[in-house]
């Protein structure tokens, strides 16, 4: 027997976030299991697993290489470590592509619904957007209707998934910058059609196909660049065209967003076909009646992952919190309902909600989960859908047990809305005032910070302490996803936070009225960071390769977040892991990743536990790249 | 000379559980490496090596480690005295004693000990007596998946296990009582 570990955990050990400490006293005297106890329970994790040497692809295995050389060192079939590690790679790059860019696809499908007339559910709501679109895809725009724009657009998008040739992605064609389309051609590298890429992954991963880690990390590469430049890229697109571009907005996160005399509905999950509705049907007059019908003062509405994210950016819905903190929301017994889609649910949401009266309200039949209730939303009854659900929400708060309520009264101020639109904006315009103020060393750089939760690193700690060591150099931090929401619980995303940075730093928030770090919304938005390198790299004549920036994902979990950090350093990013990918296995793959790329592609790969040290070696690394710009130290 | 307290520990080894999935060598070599981390582990020099091994006999998966008999024959034949118990009767080679004659290897019934080509000394399990003294689980024990290794006092863990091998005895008897007609 091991011995039996106590399995209770110490809130201080897991999360640096205020007020969850007594959500999670509470779980544990309630019997409610989190994902820090499943973790533990899951200690210690496969040594196999850990270095990605564990190959499951044919049923002449299951195979493992032995870390500590000896046998076995190959696979049934003769792969070695190499071999498998850089397979198991770019399986996870393929799947989350996939992710990406089916959110994106099922955002077309609507979009082409409403160009066509055949949705009146969803609307253009920023046309000029969709404009600018069609001026890069080079679909006439003058003097025509924009139903008609949009039907061009539509057309050249839905081929981004389908087209049968070996010519670049026409968004990738329209969006990347010159000098990088160069390398990945070069390189060999550059995109084809999006669900071809993740198929070739498929296919190049069977048993007996690719071996060779060079080629399929170059794969792995290809179709993340699909992912970045044009699924997500058109997820984002296309969900400010029928949505609205982001602006500045206030608003507020953590758990105190959850009212307790309030029907509290949270949307969970990425796409904001269905939150904005369910928002939308939440916030209607009849369903705020409805709900003092039974008993509540009204209906409210906050945010969880990504889709917080999406009505956060555009309508400042409140977030309640990160990736980690679903089930936490759950154990307020606040919540009447979880509405979900896809991406980051856990499946334990169903044995939480169990042990109160929430509902966990599963709508995409691509993401079910035994025990929830399932109603599917159907974008072309979008409307009536959300109220149904957003009714029967509201029928559930009469099953409130009041005994079992604790809303944390923690919440913080933030400012969101940075989209690359805000940010011009706030610059006066254009660019030049941001490539000033890093030619002149106001700013020494930029680093977008991005990705989810992960138990191996304390909630929130390597987020803040990154963001918090590089705001303090002088350099801007933007940012997407759960760190964004991690920064925001921390009182980053407010213009008071500018006075954690350094001098510079704080005297362009202060010029701007921005905060030191810029919320810039989901994770499919960081096709949003994609655009702003590209036209900072055209602003001051360079590669992105040059540009004194870097990306970090310091709590990284999600195959999508394997994706995004390959597509920001296939597009010449140095990309900083906080928590070490199953990669170490293969010393060749590994070193392909933190050192080879370089060369091919213009960035790598860097990881590190520990965010002081990454934030150091992070800003050597971009006052290195200033000293190659001729830029002042 | 054989220790005063003796086998009063055990790891008692359930081979219908154990699923051959190995964790238990890494989780050993991680053990015994300097850097105690599977993802530096691989690369040092000399290499840890694991003192458990799972051989695959049959049907079985049967995981190997050193006994840590009450009367040990490698610390008989040990000419410097480097093999020796622990106070807790664990059988442990002092590293700078040790010669590398393998007289140890020769002499155990059941070929554990060796001596490592890259250091010269032998290398045998140490039932984790380290781990054991903080009050921690032998290594391959805490990483086994499935609780095929079972550590504890001799005693403890034996009650556990007969009474486990008893239920199997009563449900066979249930068994044989209710299939035969009962006597006229």
């Amino acid at each position: 027997m091991k011995s039996p570990k106590s399995l209770r955990i110490k809130p201080e050990d897991v999360t640096t976030v205020k007020g969850l400490d007594k959500l999670i006293y509470k779980a544990e005297e309630e019997g409610v299991e989190l994902a820090w106890h499943r973790f533990m329970k899951q200690q210690p994790q496969c040594g196999f697993g850990l270095l990605g040497i564990c190959c499951r692809n044919c049923a002449m295995g299951p195979c493992r290489i032995n870390p500590f050389g000896g046998e076995p060192s190959r696979g049934v079939c003769g792969a070695t470590a190499d071999t498998i590690v850089a397979r198991n790679l770019i399986r996870m790059i393929a799947a989350g592509a996939a992710a990406h860019s089916d959110h994106a696809r099922d955002i077309l499908y609507v979009f082409r619904d409403v160009v066509w007339g055949r949705n009146k559910a969803y609307k253009i709501t920023d046309p000029e957007k969709l404009k600018w679109v069609a001026g890069k895809l080079g679909v006439k725009v003058v003097g025509r209707n924009i139903m008609e724009i949009g039907r061009d657009v539509a057309a050249i998008l839905e081929k981004e998934f389908g087209k049968q040739d070996e010519e670049p992605l026409a968004l990738v064609k329209a969006l990347a910058p010159k000098k990088r389309l160069a390398v990945w051609m070069k390189a060999g590298i550059c995109p084809r059609n999006i669900d071809r890429e993740i198929v070739e992954i498929m296919h190049r991963t069977h048993m007996g196909v690719d071996a060779d880690p060079v080629s399929l990390i170059a794969q792995g590469a290809r179709a993340a660049l699909a992912d970045g430049w044009s699924g997500s890229m058109m997820a984002t697109l296309l969900s400010d065209i029928m949505f609205g571009t982001p602006k500045p907005v206030k608003a507020v996160a953590n758990l105190g967003v959850l009212k307790e005399d309030y029907v509290n509905i949270i949307v969970h999950g990425h796409n904001p076909l269905l939150s904005m509705k369910i928002v939308e049907a939440a916030m209607s007059k009849e369903m705020q009646e409805l709900a003092r019908k039974y008993g509540a003062k009204g209906v409210n509405v906050a945010g969880m992952c990504c889709t917080g994210n999406e009505v956060l950016m555009r309508l400042g819905v409140p977030i309640a919190g990160s990736m980690l903190m679903q089930e936490l929301a759950i154990v307020t017994g606040a919540v009447e309902a979880v509405v979900a889609d896809y991406q980051c649910i856990m499946p334990a949401l169903v044995t939480v909600a169990q042990c109160y009266h929430t509902k966990l309200i599963t709508t995409e039949k691509k993401a079910k989960i035994p025990g929830a209730l399932h109603i599917e939303f159907d974008p072309a009854r979008a409307d009536e859908c959300a109220r149904e659900i957003v009714r029967i929400a509201i029928e559930n708060y009469q099953n409130r047990v009041p005994e079992k309520v604790f809303i944390p009264k923690e919440k913080v101020e933030l400012v969101a809305g940075f989209s690359v639109e805000a940010i011009l904006a706030a610059l006066g315009g254009t660019l030049k005032p941001l490539a000033d103020a890093l030619r002149s060393g106001v700013i020494k750089g930029v680093v977008g910070i991005v990705g989810c939760n992960n138990p191996k690193v304390k909630h929130t700690y390597g987020h803040v302490e990154l963001t918090k060591e590089l705001i303090k150099r002088d350099i801007l931090v933007v940012g997407t996803g759960c760190w964004a929401i991690a920064a925001a619980l921390h009182g980053l995303l407010t213009p008071k936070a500018a006075s954690m940075a350094g001098p510079g730093l704080r005297r362009l928030c202060s010029k701007l009225g921005i905060p030191p770090a810029l919320h810039m919304g989901s994770c499919v938005d960081c096709s949003r960071m994609l655009l702003l390198l590209g036209m900072l790299a055209d602003e001051l004549g360079v590669d992105i390769s040059d540009l004194p920036v870097a990306g970090s994902a310091p709590e990284w979990m999600s195959e999508k977040a394997v994706s995004i950090g390959t597509y920001f350093v296939a597009s010449g990013v140095l990309v900083h892991l906080g928590v070490v990918p199953p990669v170490l296995g293969s010393e060749k793959v590994t070193k392909i990743l933190t050192e080879d790329l370089e060369s091919i592609v213009g960035a790598r790969f860097y990881v590190e536990t520990d965010p002081k040290k990454a934030a150091e070696y992070i800003a050597e690394y971009i006052e290195e790249k200033r000293r190659k710009l001729g830029w002042p130290a | 000379m054989a220790p005063a307290t003796r086998a009063q520990y055990i790891i008692y080894i359930d081979y219908e559980r154990c699923t051959g999935c190995r964790s238990c060598e890494i989780a050993c070599a991680v053990a015994h490496s300097a850097t105690k981390s599977i993802y530096t582990a691989p690369r040092e020099k000399p290499r840890p090596k694991p003192r458990i091994r799972v051989f695959r006999v049959g049907e079985l998966n049967v995981p190997m480690r050193c006994l840590h008999c009450a009367n040990a024959p490698c610390v008989r034949v040990c000419p410097t005295g480097a093999m020796h118990y622990t106070e807790e009767g664990f059988v442990v080679v002092d590293e700078v004693k040790c010669i590398g004659c393998g007289l140890c290897t020769l002499v155990c019934p059941i070929g554990h000990p060796y001596v490592d080509p890259e250091t010269g000394k032998a290398v045998k399990c140490t039932f984790c007596y380290k781990r054991i003294r903080e009050g921690r689980l032998p290594a391959c024990v805490e990483a086994c998946p499935v609780d095929a290794l079972i550590f504890g006092k001799t005693s403890e863990v034996l009650e556990e296990v007969r009474a486990r091998k008893a239920s199997v005895l009563a449900q066979a008897y249930l068994l044989g009582r209710d299939i035969l007609p009962s006597p006229a």
